[in-house]
This record gives structure tokens, sequence and C-alpha cells, in this order.
């Protein structure tokens, strides 16, 4: 190793290598994995015409040699990989043949998220990934340690969460607070798996055990006879129809459903216990709100309150019916969710009611009223005209073209055509209609104290609570059809969440007040008064 | 006693120079198909003469009608506390974003804005949504906007987030 002029800062961090054991897990891993393979493979070398010593030998070399292979190739990945950290900065390299850097500033820091999967828990390891709240292309953001020992994720993530003095100077509560662990902000309620079946998944998840029941049906079909059995009931249900008894048809399907329905909320259940099991939210001493949850892949989300703008709670639609919502926080930093591991990682609070909705979003806002939970004010009548005209438009279009074709053509056909319009007609526009008026009923604004609070969504309402001091600049647009109306869409753009959180269909006048008031000097200068008589 | 309430237009025009790049760029893309048509026409079905003459037409008029009107709705305006812009027509678009929150600034020029001499000026800030662009400067003043933003923003501190 050379001399190098931040010698000093060398001496905080010694380099220091990902766990051991991960050379051992990936073996045992990749040997359970080739070992099923080598049966059957063995039993076809066996059937080609070989002895079977002579096919064990073969089976056996093979595996042999991938395993081999596989703990040559983990040991030189553990040799290969190096982390420190040093006062300023978090180091990673990996030096094999080409050598590969990642440095981060620690200020820059915001996320370290643990998660362990069996696997590395039957090991006592982690996986540790370490993020910036940068926009960069994400696989420059961050880093990940896989796996490294439970505790040494649990000491990197104190340590990399701390704030160092320099970053912050002016916070003083750091220095005088005691590591005490305060009460949880939130902790499983198991009323709440109630609100798992309720979820959109819930008829994909059934359909998904459906599935694979047909498939292990038919594996096993010629031996139980099942298939014949369901197609010989299928048969004679086709010849009951034939005959004029639909009930059979009716009673096939509504068991169909039923068994649909059961199945998928037995899943989504089940998942909900995987994914939050032992669920609580902390907020620790070194300013950082933590998710840790999970049964069989426990996961652990540190999220710096420092880089919080604010929640969004959504309530899909089921949820919304019971009267429950979900949190998400509206973060710096979380934009590019991208891989689908961190997609859920920004609920703070699964789907609950309402009540503990407002009490945890006060907590984790530290504000004595949750701002998602204020009176709105409403949008002026033409956003709902706006809304009737977007829903209806497509039903009676259909709707005339089936009448169209009802007029076009004669018997059967002219007969279904007009009773497609009539289904249209009165099944679709009081459906379309209703869904225009709850699209206008949930839109609302508000100022509420530090938020701008803006809600939004037909069936599924989604209410978000913005930091005002986390607004960074105002669009606002409005389509030539608005202009006649007199009204604007708003979107308050931030460095958090999505990017940029809309009020829609907001009078021209209340938009532009609105705006001006959350973020006073930004709007201002450019808005017009003019007294009107 | 009511009172209107709305946003002012940006002080400054575009450069002139961008009603006849718009022009150029919008008959390269209606040229072509009329030219084809053209050609088909000529050597194989007469009917598509007709086709063509449409196009053009149509394109003459929007050609010559369009960028009039654009001229007239974009503007741009830097204060000392924000970069502040109108864009569109059928969407009509007034972007903020305040010196304080400014990350980059950069100016871009296509080959046709360097035929004409005009420079792109992209001013984006932590938002994803937030970017804010001036497209149709002429490139030394586009220059000299992008270094005193660049200054300005440099003199702010903080993470701009």
């Amino acid at each position: 190793m050379t001399a190098r002029p931040d010698e000093g800062v060398r001496a905080e961090g010694t380099f220091e290598r990902l766990d051991r054991r991960m050379v051992v897990m990936r073996t045992l891993v990749t040997s359970g994995i080739v070992l099923i393979a080598a049966v059957p493979a063995g039993v076809g070398i066996h059937a080609e015409g070989r002895s079977i010593p002579g096919a064990l030998g073969i089976v056996a070399g093979g595996v042999a040699a991938i395993v081999l292979a596989t703990v040559l190739g983990e040991y030189l990945r553990w040799r290969a990989t190096r982390f420190r950290t040093t006062a300023q900065r978090f180091e990673w390299r990996f030096q094999l043949v080409v050598t590969r850097r990642r440095s981060l500033a620690r200020e820059r820091i915001r996320t370290v998220d643990i998660t362990a999967s069996p696997l590395h828990r039957i090991f006592g390891l982690a996986t540790v990934v370490i993020g910036t709240g940068q926009q960069a292309a994400s696989g420059e953001a961050s880093v990940k340690l896989d796996p490294v020992a439970r505790t040494r994720a649990e000491a990197l993530r104190v340590e990399l969460l701390r704030r160092t003095p320099a970053a912050e100077p002016e916070d003083e509560a750091l220095g005088q607070q005691p590591a005490q662990q305060q009460a949880p902000l939130a902790t499983l309620d198991w009323r709440w798996a109630g609100y798992a079946p309720l979820s959109f998944l819930t008829p994909a998840l059934g359909a998904a055990v459906i599935g694979f029941l047909a498939n292990v049906v038919s594996l096993f079909g010629p031996v139980g006879g099942l298939v014949d059995d369901a197609r010989d009931g299928a048969r004679q249900a086709i010849a009951d129809v034939a005959v004029g008894g639909t009930m059979a048809v009716v009673l096939a399907l509504v068991t169909l459903v039923l068994f649909v329905a059961a199945a998928g909320a037995v899943g989504a259940v089940l998942l909900f216990v995987e994914m939050w099991w032992g669920y609580r939210l902390d907020r620790e001493s070194d300013g950082t709100l933590r998710v840790r949850r999970g049964l069989l892949t426990t996961r652990s989300i540190s999220l710096e309150e420092r880089r919080l703008r604010g929640v969004e709670l959504i309530e899909a639609p089921g949820i919304r019916l019971a009267r429950a919502g979900r949190v998400d926080a509206v973060a710096t930093g979380m934009q590019q969710s991208g891989s689908s591991e961190r997609t859920d990682h920004k609920t703070l609070l699964p789907a609950a009611p309402r009540r503990t909705v407002h009490r945890v979003t006060s907590a984790v806002l530290d504000e004595p009223d949750a701002p998602t939970g204020v009176p709105l004010s409403g949008h002026p009548r033409a956003a709902l005209v706006r809304r009737l005209r977007w829903s209806l438009a497509p039903v009676l279009v259909v709707a005339a073209g089936a009448g169209v074709a009802a007029s076009l053509t004669e018997g059967w056909r002219a007969d279904l055509a007009g009773m497609a319009m009539w289904l249209c007609l009165l099944g679709g526009v009081p459906i379309a209609a209703l869904l225009a008026w709850d699209a206008y009923r949930n839109l609302g604004h508000a100022l509420a104290g530090r938020y701008l609070v803006s809600r939004r969504g037909a069936v599924r309402r989604s209410t978000v609570a913005l930091q005002r001091s986390g607004i960074i600049g105002w669009t606002v647009r409005q389509s030539i059809f608005q202009r006649r109306v007199g009204l604007v869409t708003v979107t308050a753009t931030t460095a958090a969440g999505s990017g940029g959180y809309q009020v829609r269909d907001i009078g021209e006048a209340d938009g532009l007040r609105l705006a001006e008031e959350a973020v006073p000097d930004l709007l201002g200068p450019f808005v017009e008064r003019t007294a009107r008589p | 006693m009511t009172e209107s309430v709305r946003l002012r237009p940006p002080t400054n025009r575009l450069n002139p120079r961008c009603l006849a790049w718009w022009r150029v760029r919008f008959a390269l893309v209606v040229l072509p198909p009329v030219v084809v048509a053209a050609v088909l026409g000529i050597l194989l079905v007469p009917a598509l003469l007709i086709l063509a003459a449409v196009i053009a037409v149509v394109g003459l008029a929007v050609l010559v009608l369009l960028p009039a009107w654009w001229y007239r709705v974009h503007r741009w305006e830097v204060t000392d506390h924000a970069v502040y812009t109108r864009t569109g027509y059928f969407w009509q678009e007034w972007r903020v974003a305040p010196m304080s929150r400014i990350q980059t600034v950069d100016t871009a020029r296509g080959p046709l804005q360097q035929l004409f001499r005009l420079a792109t000026v992209t001013v984006t800030t932590a938002s994803a949504k937030g970017a804010v662009e001036i497209a149709g400067l002429d490139a030394q003043l586009a220059s000299s906007v992008a270094e005193e933003l660049t200054e300005t923003t440099q003199a702010t501190p903080g993470d701009a987030t």
C-alpha cells in the first residue's frame, strides 16, 4: 500500500471484508440445487445404457466440478470485495482483474436498509444497502454489501446514519440525547390483517392458486382421474345447458368464484403475515425513522427524517370502503424505485383504520394534528362537469356504436347489439356518473400549518401532505378547455417522492392564491391582481 | 367586489429567429410525406397527387400561422429570485424555479439551432418534474444567461433539496 496524503483519515477506518460465511452459504445453495438436478440427470444417463456405477461417476464428477467452481468463485469474490468507513466517506472496492470503486460522501448517506432472507438468517447474516439521496444513476448512488454479519449490519447502520457534528452543527439535541429507546410510533395490530384480502391482489392470487392446483391435478391426473371427473362434469353441465338447465352452470360458476375468492383471501393474508410480521415503526435517537418487519425475510428500513418532505395517505379501492388507508413516506432520494424490492420501501404504515392513520401521521410528522385529516376545500363545479364528460364520453360512444350496429343488422345480431346498447345506457351510464362524482368529491386542497394538502382520485383516493418548505418550484398548467371554465392544475414540484404533486382543476384564482400562500415570494411576484367591479 | 388573480406573462420574448427555426423544423416533418406522395402520384397512382396537395396546403397554412402564434405565447424571464417561463397554447404552462433550488444550468444547441444561432437553456432543480426550459434564445444571450444563473446559484448554499 502506498502512502497517501489522506493517511490521517485512513487510520480511522481500515478495510474490512464481507462475511466469510458467504462462501459456505452460497456453496450450500449451489450444492443443493445441483444435487436435486443430479438425480434426474443420473437416471437419464443410466437409461442411456451406462451401468449404475458409471452413471454415478459421471454425475458425481459433474457435481464436484460445479461445487468447486462455486467455492472458487465465491472465495474470489469475497477476497476481491472490501469496504471501509472513513471520517468523510464510505468506500467500497472490488479488485479482481478490473478494479471498481465506489465512494459515498458520508453526509450524503440517507438510507441504510438491512434485509435478511431466511437463508441469511440461518447463518446470522444480512444484506446491507447503503444509499444516498441523489438523483444520479441508481447504481452509482448506492452500495450493496451482501452479506455481512447481522451484528455488523446493525453497527454499520448506526455508524453511518449518525449525523456528524460537522454536517449539522445547529442540532444540539443530538448531543444531549441519551441512547434511550423511545416507545415505538406504531406496532402491528393483527386486526389489520383483515384488510389484506380487500386488496386488488386477492383475485389475482386466487387465480394463481387455482392455476397451480390445476397444474398439480393434471400432473397426477391419470392416477387420480380427477381431470376425467372434471371433464365429465363439464360435459354434463354443457348437456344440461342444452336441455335448458342453467342451474348447474350458475352453481358451478358461483362455486368457482367463491373458491377463487377464498383462496385469494388466504393467500393475501399469508402474504401480509410474511411482509408485516413483527412490524414496528420507531423514531431513533439519531434522527431517523425506522421500519422493521418481516417473518421469513426480515427487513429494516431506515429513513432520515431530514429528508422526509411529507406523507401520502393511499386509500386503495376495497380498503377505502373499510375506512382504512396506508401511509407512504414522501422523501427525497426514493425516486427511482425501479427494482421491485424497493417498491414497498416507502410504506410507513400498512392499511390501518383511519384513527390509527391519523395518529401515526401526526407522530411521524411531529404535528399535533395530522395534516392528512384536515377538512379540505372543494373545487369548482366545472371540475365535476369535466369529470362527467371524461367518464360518460366513452360509454356513450360505445352505446352509440352499438345502436348504429343494431339498426344496420338484422336478426339475432341486431338483438345482441341492441342489448349491448341498453346495457351501456342503463348500466354503464350510472356507473360512469358515480365514478365522476366520486372523483369530483375527492378533489380537495388545504394549507395545514407547515403542509400543503392535496387530495384526488376516483375509487383509489390519495391524499398528500407536502411540507411547504419542501416545495422547490411551481408548474401551473391550463388546457384550452380549462381556460374556458376558469380552472388550472397547479403542480408543486419537490425533490421528494414522485417529483411533483398536483392540485387538479382548482379555480384559477384559488390555485394561484394557494401557491402564493404556500410558498410566499416564489409565485407571488408573477401574480397580477386587478380589482373587478 | 371581486378580485381577478392571474399570472402575468414573463417579460421577454424568444429570439425572432425562432420563427424561422420552427418553420424549418416543421417543414422537415411535413415535406417527406408530400414528396413521397407526389412521386408515387406521378409514377403510379394519380389520386395520390391530391393527397400530396392536401398535405402541402394544410402544412403550409400551419407553417405560416402556428409559429407566429407560438412566438406570442412563449416567453421567459429571469429575476433575482427565480426563473419564470410560459409555453404552450392548447396546454399553456407556466413554470417557476427559484434560484435557491437550481441544481444545474445547461445550454444545448441542436444542428438546426446552430444554423439559426439559437440555443436552449435548461435549468434543473432537484425535482424530476421541475426542470424549466427556455428553447430558442440567441446563442450568445443563452450562454450569458447560463453563466449568470450558474454564478447566482453557486452563491446560494445548501444542497437544493
